[in-house]
């Protein structure tokens, strides 16, 4: 059913549109006098000023692997996050651990350890999958790139994003 | 006026009146026409008529020209670009204006005026606005009102006209 | 030196000075005085990466401007096509020849054409700022810029009107279409908007400024009107006709409309200013023939009216809502012609019943 709004009834005041030009005219100026003077608040200039020190502690950044205290790698390229990812985002390519190696009882290590920030969309999942607490989102959000190659992280950028986690999984060491 | 930039005025003017009757393209035989009267605007100048000379760009380059142009637009007449050249129209309409102006020149060579040749004006900068102004309004007030209403008339006429066809 | 030559490189000197040196840095930075008032009107910041306060941002503009790739669409009129941006942007530097934007340096009147119709003058090179625009719109042989062109043709024909219409009680008091005659009764009189400044006890001057001031609004709407901008940018308006008349133009030929734009804005300014505003006069500074130091402040008078103008331009143009088709060519036909007319009528019989 058409509904006739009605329109309001003008008073010949109001029809002149003068008072109600000069009303917006003055609170546009109202607006520049105070940008100019510096009342207003203003969005924050983001490249300058940076809100990093507020970040919450739950913030979810780009997705890095952490070493532990005695700067070893956590992961054992179990894939767990690789099979998890939802944009798939993760590629893992496992080495074998050599038997003489000290560390041998783990068996596997990640050889290759790419992550695409093109694809990656910051959902923790892999974070939340990881049964060695190898793999953390920290608080980087500024990935930039000018080509498809540079957006891809290898292992050696996420172990310098992702730093020393100093945790409880010592798989490392020996069983007691 | 330095008299080179007489002939170029003349020549543009010239050119450009030729453009517009041999222009296929109705918008470009417009503009055409609009350049031919920025070039006779600026003869006028040269002779110190600067008040005929802005008013000819005003009235019929800015204004006429543009309604004009306004009217080939709004129509998008294509059917002239499309016609081909009749040849024998266009020897013949060569012909019957060469003849004519053959006869101009003529007539013209034959009168005394030609031969004369005139003194300079006694003020060559006059005020040409205040002259005009004081021949429209003194000596020429009543033709020049009767003038003005019956354009009014004519303004008046074919609104009516066109109201009525609509109806 | 003949007086002819020395003429002619004073003349020279003089469209160069003004032109490359004045309003065209002008219009630049009335590209980028919009964009930061604008900002401020909004609440927001502006350009202000380019250079302290982003007041590098024109040249970055021109820059880019210059390196865009400049495509001529297949389908359009080509010659038409090159030549509007042209139109559009000359009528608008022209009309800065007659305006007197300073009174005398070193005893060079500062007015690069000093003729007897100069008011003419000015409206008769406006009116062919119009074939720029609809010869783009037409050229383009799209409907979009189509529109636009015609749209801006028949609103600038309309505002030519009152226009004309506006300025003529100002004539019938000084009786001289010269433009530094005008500026000169200022001086002498008063300001137009303020024409009791020079004689406090006439009368006359009181009631005159009622037919002023309807004359200087009507003036200025219209010079709105005729430089396309809000409330009546109807033909570049980006909601409904995309980009207007030059929809199908980029890089440089934009650049051109777009400068065109802005040079228009100035030089309306500039007759605004002259007209109505005392051109160079600033009360208590005597002119240029009391030393070069006086000219140059003249100068700079002149200009720093045209910018507070500008101000006005631009915070209209971001405070008021654009205007319906036809409420425009009412409000022209309708309300500032008659207005106008009636106002011609009223000044006449001012003037006459006091015999200034």
């Amino acid at each position: 059913m058409a509904i006739t709004v009605p329109r309001p009834k003008l008073t010949w005041f109001e029809r002149l549109y003068l008072p109600a030009i000069v009303a917006g005219m003055a609170i546009t100026l109202q607006h520049f006098k105070n940008m100019l003077l510096g009342r207003t608040k203003v969005t924050m200039q983001y490249p300058e000023q940076k809100w990093d020190a507020q970040l919450p502690e739950h913030y979810r950044g780009a997705p890095a692997l952490v070493k532990d205290e005695a700067g070893r790698i956590r992961c054992v390229a179990c894939q767990l996050c690789e099979f998890i990812c939802p944009p798939r985002a993760i590629k893992i390519e496992p080495g074998e651990i050599p038997v003489k190696d000290r560390f041998s009882k783990v068996e596997k290590y990640p050889r290759e350890f790419d992550i695409d920030m093109i694809r990656c969309i910051f959902c923790g999942m892999c974070e939340e999958v990881c049964p060695e607490q190898a793999i953390f989102l920290r608080k980087d959000y500024a990935i930039t790139g000018l080509t498809r190659a540079e957006m891809v992280h290898n292992k050696e950028k996420l172990l310098e994003i992702g730093g020393i986690m100093h945790g409880v999984v010592l798989k490392w060491n020996e069983k007691k | 006026m330095p008299s080179f930039l007489f002939w170029l005025f003349a020549i543009v003017m010239l050119v450009f009146g030729a453009l517009v009757v041999i222009n296929r393209n109705p918008i470009a035989s417009a503009l055409s026409l609009v350049v031919c009267f920025l070039g006779l605007s600026a003869l006028f100048m040269a002779l110190d008529a600067f008040f005929i000379g802005i008013i000819q760009v005003l009235v019929y380059a800015g204004a006429v020209m543009v309604l004009f142009l306004f009217i080939i637009m709004l129509l998008d007449l294509r059917a002239e670009e499309r016609r081909k050249m009749n040849w024998f129209a266009f020897v013949g309409g060569f012909l019957v204006a060469l003849s004519l102006l053959v006869q101009i020149l003529a007539v013209i060579g034959s009168t005394r005026m030609a031969k004369q040749t005139f003194p300079p004006l006694a003020s060559p900068h006059a005020d040409d606005v205040r002259n005009v102004g004081l021949v429209l309004f003194g000596n020429y007030n009543l033709p020049f009102q009767v003038i003005a209403v019956l354009i009014l008339v004519a303004t008046i006429g074919v609104i009516v006209l066109s109201k009525r066809q609509l109806r | 030196m003949n007086p002819t030559t020395s003429f002619v490189i004073i003349s020279l000197l003089k469209i160069v000075g003004i032109v490359f040196l004045v309003i065209l840095p002008m219009v630049s930075y009335a590209v980028y005085a919009e964009r930061k008032v604008s900002a401020l009107i909004q609440d927001r910041l502006g350009p202000n990466r380019v250079g302290p306060a982003g007041l590098f941002q024109p040249i970055a503009d021109a820059m880019k401007f210059l390196l865009k790739e400049d495509f001529t669409p297949a389908h359009v009129n080509k010659f038409y096509y090159w030549l509007a941006p042209c139109l559009a942007m000359v009528p608008a530097i022209t009309t800065i020849a007659v305006v007197p934007f300073g009174s005398t340096l070193f005893g060079v009147p500062m007015v690069i054409a000093d003729i007897n119709v100069g008011v003419l003058f000015v409206f008769a090179i406006a009116s062919l700022g119009v074939y720029g625009i609809v010869i783009a719109g037409w050229a383009s042989n799209s409907k979009y810029p189509f529109l636009g062109g015609v749209r801006s043709g028949s609103q600038m024909i309309s505002y030519e009107l009152s226009l004309g219409l506006a300025v003529v009680p100002i004539f019938l008091l000084i009786g001289n279409l010269r433009l530094t005659e005008v500026v000169r009764y200022q001086i002498d009189h008063g300001w137009m908007v303020f024409p009791f400044a020079g004689d406090w006890k006439n009368p006359a001057g009181w009631l005159l400024a009622v037919p002023m001031w309807i004359s200087f609004a009507v003036f200025a709407i219209a010079v709105f009107a005729e430089t396309n901008r809000l409330p009546f940018d109807l033909p570049e308006a980006e909601t409904e006709l995309v980009g207007g008349y030059h929809t199908e133009y980029s890089s440089m030929k934009f650049a051109l409309f777009f400068l065109g734009e802005y040079a228009a804005m100035i030089t309306g300014s500039a007759i605004i200013v002259t007209l109505f505003l005392g051109g160079w006069h600033f009360p208590g500074v005597p002119d240029g023939s009391h030393g070069w130091i006086f000219g140059l402040i003249n100068i700079f008078v002149f200009f720093a009216k045209i910018a507070a103008l500008l101000f006005i331009f631009i915070w209209v143009r971001f405070t008021l809502p654009r205007f319906r088709y036809d409420q425009l060519m009412r409000l022209g036909w309708v309300f500032f012609f008659e207005i106008a007319l009636v106002n011609i009528f009223l000044a006449a019989a001012i003037i006459t019943f006091f015999d200034r």
